[in-house]
């Protein structure tokens, strides 16, 4: 077998495994400061269109809020972090600006995949870390960033984007604590990506 | 002045939260297309393999930066009706040091975690439901928590406010660091790709 052959062979095989989970070649990513212009204007649209910024975290603190009333109305109606996510109980508590735009995201998030044939059931992680390794450490890593945003109260996106834009003196100390937590840690979990 | 558009009472609740779901459309395309979907694309940051994270978030700060000043320079939008986000510091740099260390560990942030979900990743399942169950075990602790979360109030302050500069001065300061950084990651990724 010559060397074009074996070639050929390969890249028939990178096809097929790609096929075969995204059903064609998924295409590549947009250079990073294309998608970052484009966030970039939608939170000036936010700004523009609700004098507000985006979000995330706070999405699921309600969800949370409604949750725990639904299991323990008591319980969440004596607990102050909850009670300042339920209102005074004239408008559903899901009836947020950062609720619905979060179903947003997750629609804007399944076209954008949907049309670059990158939706497929996979696990991501590195080669030397077995799948069910990797969901151990993506619930505690969950676990450790939805207590860590809501002490900086929010994340890489309302804190981040949104006050990092303000330029608020609390959201760039917590983006450089996130950056700095993040390294300080990445050596301890190179086994699971690298 | 005519915007924020909400605040002028060009709309009322119901037209805001269907505006908040198409901005989180484009918030969530935009974040797909960067490849902020991915686990392995987003940690890269942290082993200086791939600097899409800080190149994306940093770009979308200036252009938001960027568009607020030019558009309230120009007398359309009023940006006294935008509230800047109140900054407790030492809770956000705890807060942002945890959530960064989730970050690598749990491989996402809360809304990249989200495109994760709508494009099929079993470890951004996984992760979701940890950040969650970390926002439970917050809202379970807040009795005890509750003065550390409220403690270091400094106000609605900015870092143009703190350094004593105009907002012009201080932006065109984090526009030239901005810019230094995107040379520097550059010349990371060049480096660590040989």
């Amino acid at each position: 077998m010559n060397s074009t052959m074996l070639k050929s062979k390969f890249f028939t095989r990178i096809v097929n495994r790609s096929t075969e989970t995204t059903g064609r070649i998924a295409e590549p990513y947009w250079n990073p400061y294309y998608a970052g212009i484009g966030i970039g204007m939608v939170l000036l649209s936010a700004f523009v269109i609700a004098g507000r910024g985006l979000g995330a975290s706070g999405a699921f603190t309600a969800l949370v809020a409604v949750g725990v009333e639904k299991v323990a109305p008591h319980h969440a109606a004596t607990n102050a972090f909850y009670r300042s996510y339920l209102g005074d109980g004239t408008t559903s508590p899901l009836k947020d600006w950062l609720v619905f735009e979060i179903v947003g995201v997750l629609i804007g998030g399944y076209v954008s995949g949907v049309l670059a044939g990158r939706v497929a059931s996979v696990v991501e992680k590195g080669p030397g870390i077995s799948s069910g390794a990797r969901l151990g450490y993506a619930f505690f890593g969950g676990i450790a960033m939805g207590f860590g945003s809501k002490l900086a109260r929010g994340c890489t996106s309302g804190q981040g984007l949104t006050g990092g834009a303000l330029m608020s003196v609390g959201s760039w100390a917590f983006m450089i604590a996130v950056f700095v937590g993040g390294y300080a840690t990445a050596y301890f979990v190179r086994r699971e990506w690298l | 002045m005519s915007a924020p558009l909400y605040q002028i009472g060009l709309f009322g609740d119901s037209t805001n939260l269907l505006l908040a779901m198409m901005l989180g459309i484009g918030f969530g395309f935009f974040l797909e297309r960067g490849g902020l979907g991915s686990a392995r694309k987003l940690t890269a940051q942290f082993y200086f393999t791939d600097m899409s994270v800080f190149k994306v978030m940093f770009s979308a700060i200036v252009t938001a930066m960027l568009g607020l000043f030019w558009l309230s320079w120009f007398g359309f939008l009023d940006l006294s009706l935008i509230h800047t986000l109140p900054t407790y510091l030492v809770p956000q740099v705890v807060g942002g040091l945890l959530f960064g260390a989730g970050f690598v560990v749990g491989g996402y942030c809360p809304g990249t975690s989200c495109i994760a979900v709508s494009t099929g990743k079993g470890d951004g399942y996984v992760h979701l439901l940890g950040m969650i169950a970390g926002i439970v075990l917050f809202g379970e602790m807040f009795p005890i928590l509750e003065g550390f979360y409220n403690s270091t109030p400094v106000g609605e302050i900015t870092l143009p406010q703190l350094v004593g500069v105009t907002p012009n001065v201080a932006m065109f300061f984090i526009i030239l660091m901005a810019l230094g950084g995107f040379a520097l990651a550059g010349r990371i990724e060049r480096r660590r790709s040989i």
